[in-house]
């Protein structure tokens, strides 16, 4: 895996040559967008390969273009310029019907203010996912993989900071996807609850094998990462790979 | 203008899908109320003044033939301001270009051609001539449907003698404003007109010299009209007094009070409906937006903003909502009364009818849908004008749900999660449900009430005129006449079937109840005339028993089997108790009727009838009405055919009107309610499906998940809504019912099918409006940390 911050090549083959396993490829990709009279750069052209299995950390101050990143990677956004793949899926010029499906088979978020919804139980929440995947766990199966085996009928309301985003997780994981994507998962949680939370991501990293891209702006967190992106202004600054790899316990910050 | 204002004016551009439905709701509650007040208030109006200026006689009698010197001893009665004695007499006209014969009501003015009481008001030409026996003022309806014009000439039969009479003049009376003739249901120039005539000239024709047949009296102010009308009564009586009457037994009076009492009636219900339904909207509205600008608030109480500033501020955004809607309501009101008050000139004659509104009217009604509407707001200001700044900084606790109260009984099991949030959103707030439902029922209800008096019209015309009157022209003779009279019609060419009907005056009593009526006699096997019951079962007259219509019976507080004290008024007036047989469903005018025997029988004659009735042959009624003008003893015909195709245009265009402005009001309120119902869901939830999306639900999912609590909301609205339209309908036929005309409760399946297909059509066009904004979701804003 090799960072080329000069290259322009938005071909694929290309890429490919850089690594094999990649899921996610991406070359010169940028996104500006306008706020009201100002136009703002948010990505200025990032390469990047992610490999089957990794786990990510993409580290970076507000506003460094992380969540922008995270968001094009997960089909929530187009480029406005660059292109960037998943698998064979080409995500810069995909319909919105497209980028639905793509991220109903293969990308299960999970976000910082958790995202449920109140009206539904745990269990329910999980389940609005199953229903809609093609081979899914049962919802029961995935709360328990994050330890919740024991609240899977309580409302939002009923569950502490934690345990609301490790349903979020569990119904992120339900659908057994390609990718988990993190956006500052432990963001709103205090230090003890975020680190139950990391453990439980890496754990799915590694009993499942799933591909884990996690954002943060936490440089502690990036200990447990394979690698470790640095964002700054828009362009990947610094890409490095952990030879001692961390687990969520041994992290403090 | 301060920043507040500016920050509310801003608000509600932001909100002007919301704002601007809810004034079009309130609009229309306005327009409803200051067309109907004012409309009815207009017919007051112009009928006061025209009474007055007229000097419209309080008292009426009719008399088969008094002495002139009479009405000098009648002037005498105490209490008697002003008599005038005439001679009235209904014949047959013939009109140029009329195939169907015409009843003319010939009308005596004094010499000099000013009558002093029920005073002439001439459109065009002059008044009668001293001496001009063959000059006749003719009614302005009749005159305008035959094109007749001054220097027009009309033929008519008196007392069997035909003689061709002159228009002269063009002119309205007090006594016909609506001008009908006894005994049908609504007035129709074509069959009927007034003829205004010299009163020399009749009295030569029907042999009256010297003598009257009608007088009318006013009476002196204050003075009781009931002692007067007995005296009169006693006077009359020797010479064949028929009885006197009151005003409010007059006919044309009594279909104009009516009328009025009904635009009351419309007023002071239907505008509630929509003022409740814009209040409801408001309410939901308005405290939808004091909860999305917690944080707002919070800051300007932060800043130093008292809390009965702030609560104003939110106030002042009904004000506005409601202040626009007044206006236009009241503009849409001014130009729907003017609509509906030229309606009325059709139907009644008066010689200025104007559309005039009270300017308290509109004003009023604005302040009840604004205290309606704030008082909704207020709650929802106070719950937040309450929070101390730094609590209303942090956003609310999210909304605790807990199972639905279906799921903890374990009715509902195994809903999928999509389901199950559309159930808990519902049973989170039932109330907001259940009203957003009942204000779409609403809509469907007002186009139920719009369409429904046509269906109810259509079946009372095919019950009465093809069920129960069968024939298809009644002859009514000059005086009573013997059976070969029957006979001699029914050889007529072209007549089918002829029978004849004996009816004579009578005073019905029972207990301190009295009514003045006509008692018919009428063959036990007739075949022309058919009583029906309620559920259209023939009843027949025979043996000694009386037939009353139902609301008679109602009226004399008697049932079947009670007896009641026939009094005639003609000939020997002999009083009989008879024992009420059954009850009669006609839906107009309140008759009795008996066995033509047992009446021939009650009078002592022998078998006389005064009137007949005809089945003519398709296209053979020109040449019976020219045989008929040549009968002695005919006095007027009067053709069922031409009479109901008159009553279904008059009142087609009237419920056609009617129906047309209730419809799009039904649809305003439908689309008023339904799209602040979605939008407010989508501001509610548009997180929650921002995040489904996100999750990889397509477009049309979340878009289904939103839609489908409106769905929901309209497929329980829509039967409701049938139900209700029913309900108003039987409360509307029973607040107008009148002693004229009562309308049935019948509602047609097409009906239904209309009310709910517009409701229907309407919310679907509603989730089209919303569809496109579910599409716009900015699925990345919503992630974002609510901070």
């Amino acid at each position: 895996m090799t960072v080329e911050p000069g290259a322009s090549g938005a071909d694929r083959s290309a890429a490919s040559g850089a690594g094999r396993d990649a899921v996610f490829v991406a070359r010169g990709l940028a996104k500006s967008y306008r706020v009201g009279e100002v136009t703002i750069h948010a990505l200025r052209g990032v390469d990047l390969d992610v490999r089957r299995g990794e786990l990510v950390v993409l580290l970076g101050p507000s506003g460094s273009g992380k969540s922008t990143l995270l968001n094009l990677l997960g089909g929530l956004d187009t480029p406005t310029g660059g292109r960037a793949w998943f698998l064979d899926h080409d995500l810069s010029d995909a319909t919105e019907a497209e980028l639905t499906s793509f991220r109903r088979e293969h990308i299960g978020f999970v976000f910082q203010s958790y995202n449920l919804i109140p009206s539904l139980t745990a269990r329910e929440n999980v389940a609005l996912v199953t229903d809609i995947a093609q081979r899914p766990m049962d919802p029961a199966e995935a709360l328990t993989l994050v330890g919740l085996g024991h609240r899977m009928d309580h409302f939002p309301s009923q569950l502490s900071g934690g345990e609301q985003q490790r349903v979020a997780m569990a119904r992120a994981i339900a659908k057994r996807p390609d990718v988990l994507l993190c956006d500052e998962p432990t963001g709103a949680l205090d230090y003890e609850t975020g680190k139950i939370v990391l453990e439980a991501i890496a754990r799915i990293n590694a009993e499942l094998g799933t591909t884990t891209i996690v954002i943060t702006h936490n440089a502690a967190i990036a200990g447990m990462a394979d690698r470790v992106l640095r964002l700054a202004d828009g362009r990947i600054v610094a890409d490095e790979a952990n030879a001692h790899k961390l687990s969520p316990a041994e992290l403090s910050w | 203008m301060r920043a507040l204002e500016v920050k509310m004016l801003r608000d509600l551009a932001a909100a002007r899908g919301q704002a601007i439905t809810i004034a079009l709701v309130v609009a229309c509650g306005i327009a409803t109320f200051v067309a109907s007040l004012g409309t009815g208030h207009s017919l007051v109006a112009s009928r006061a003044a025209y009474y007055d200026a007229s000097r419209f006689a309080d008292v009426f009698a009719t008399v088969e033939r008094a002495p002139l010197p009479l009405a000098e001893r009648i002037a005498l009665i105490p209490g008697v301001a002003e008599v005038e004695t005439r001679i009235v007499r209904d014949v047959t006209l013939d009109v140029p270009g009329h195939d169907a014969p015409a009843v003319g009501r010939l009308v005596s003015i004094p010499q000099g051609g000013e009558p002093r009481l029920n005073a002439l008001h001439l459109r065009r030409g002059r008044t009668i001539a001293a001496h001009q026996r063959d000059e006749v003022v003719v009614s302005e309806g009749f005159a305008r449907v035959h094109g007749l014009r001054l220097g027009s000439r009309v033929a008519a039969v008196l007392n069997g003698r035909r003689q061709v009479l002159r228009v002269v003049g063009i002119g309205l009376s007090p006594e016909y404003v609506f001008p009908i003739q006894g005994g049908a249901p609504l007035p129709d120039d074509r069959s009927f007109g007034v003829l205004w005539m010299d009163r020399e000239a009749l009295a030569a024709a029907f042999d009256m010299d010297g003598a009257f047949d009608d007088v009318v009296l006013t009476l002196a102010p204050r003075a009781p009209a009931a002692p007067v009308i007995e005296r009169l009564d006693r006077l009359l009586e020797p010479y064949g007094g028929l009885g006197a009457h009151g005003r409010e037994e007059q006919t044309s009076h009594r279909f104009l009070e009516d009328e009025i009492a009904e635009q009351r009636t419309i007023a002071a219900t239907i505008p509630v409906v929509f003022l409740g339904v814009a209040a409801f909207l408001l309410n939901v509205v308005l405290g939808r937006i004091v909860t999305s600008q917690r944080e707002q608030i919070a800051t300007l109480k932060a800043l130093g903003y008292a809390d009965g500033r702030i609560a104003l501020h939110y106030f002042s955004m009904a004000v506005v909502v409601v202040a626009v809607g007044a206006v236009l309501g009241t503009a849409l009101g001014v130009w729907l009364g003017r609509l509906m008050t030229a309606q009325y000139t059709e139907l009644f004659r008066f010689p200025r009818l104007e559309f005039e509104m009270l300017p308290v009217v509109p004003l009023a009604a604005a302040l009840v849908s604004l205290a309606a509407g704030g008082t909704g707001a207020f709650a929802a200001v106070r719950r937040v004008v309450r929070l101390a700044p730094a609590e209303a900084m942090r956003p609310p606790a999210p909304p605790g749900y807990r199972h639905a109260l279906l799921e903890r009984l374990g009715l509902v099991r195994g809903l999928s999660p999509v389901a199950s949030m559309l159930v808990r959103a519902i049973s989170s707030r039932p109330l907001r449900f259940a009203a957003t439902s009942l204000a779409v029922a609403c809509a469907t209800a007002i186009v139920i009430l719009g369409l429904f008096w046509n269906d109810a019209f259509d079946y009372m015309m095919a019950v009465q005129f093809r069920l129960a009157e069968r024939g298809s022209a009644t002859v009514v003779f000059n005086r009573p006449v013997g059976p070969r009279a029957v006979r001699e019609l029914r050889a007529l060419p072209g007549v089918e079937e002829a029978e004849g009907y004996r009816t004579v005056p009578v005073t019905l009593r029972s207990a301190q109840h009295s009514y003045r009526t006509l008692l018919q006699g009428i063959d036990p096997d007739a075949r022309l005339r058919v009583l029906l019951d309620r559920d259209l079962r023939r009843i027949s007259p025979a043996g000694p028993g009386i037939l009353l219509t139902r609301q008679l019976g109602e009226l004399l507080g008697v049932d079947v089997g009670d007896a009641v004290l026939v009094e005639v008024r003609e000939g020997e007036r002999p009083r009989r108790w008879l024992t009420v047989a059954g009850l009669v469903d006609d839906f107009v005018g309140l008759g009795a009727y008996v066995d033509v025997a047992a009446l021939h029988r009650m009078m002592d004659e022998g078998e006389t009838v005064d009137a007949a009735a005809l089945r003519i042959a398709t296209g053979s009624l020109p040449a019976v009405h020219a045989r008929l003008q040549q009968l002695g003893g005919v006095a007027t015909v009067a053709v069922k055919d031409a009479w109901l195709e008159v009553f279904r245009a008059t009142t087609a265009r009237f419920i056609l009107f009617f129906t047309a402005i209730l419809t799009v009001f039904a649809i305003v309120i439908a689309i008023g309610v339904v799209y602040n119902a979605a939008r407010i869901a989508l501001q509610e939830r548009s997180w929650e499906l921002a995040t489904l999306r996100v999750l990889g639900f397509t477009r049309a999912e979340v878009s289904a998940l939103l839609l489908a609590e409106l769905a929901l909301n309209v497929l329980v609205a829509v039967p409701l809504g049938l139900v209700l339209g029913f309900c108003a309908a039987l409360g509307l036929s029973l607040l107008v019912h009148t002693e004229t005309f009562r309308i049935p409760v019948v509602i047609a399946p097409r009906t239904y099918g209309y009310a709910a297909l517009v409701v229907l059509a309407s919310g679907v066009a509603t989730a089209f409006l919303v569809r496109r904004r579910i599409d716009r979701l900015d699925l990345v804003s919503v992630l974002k940390v609510r901070d």
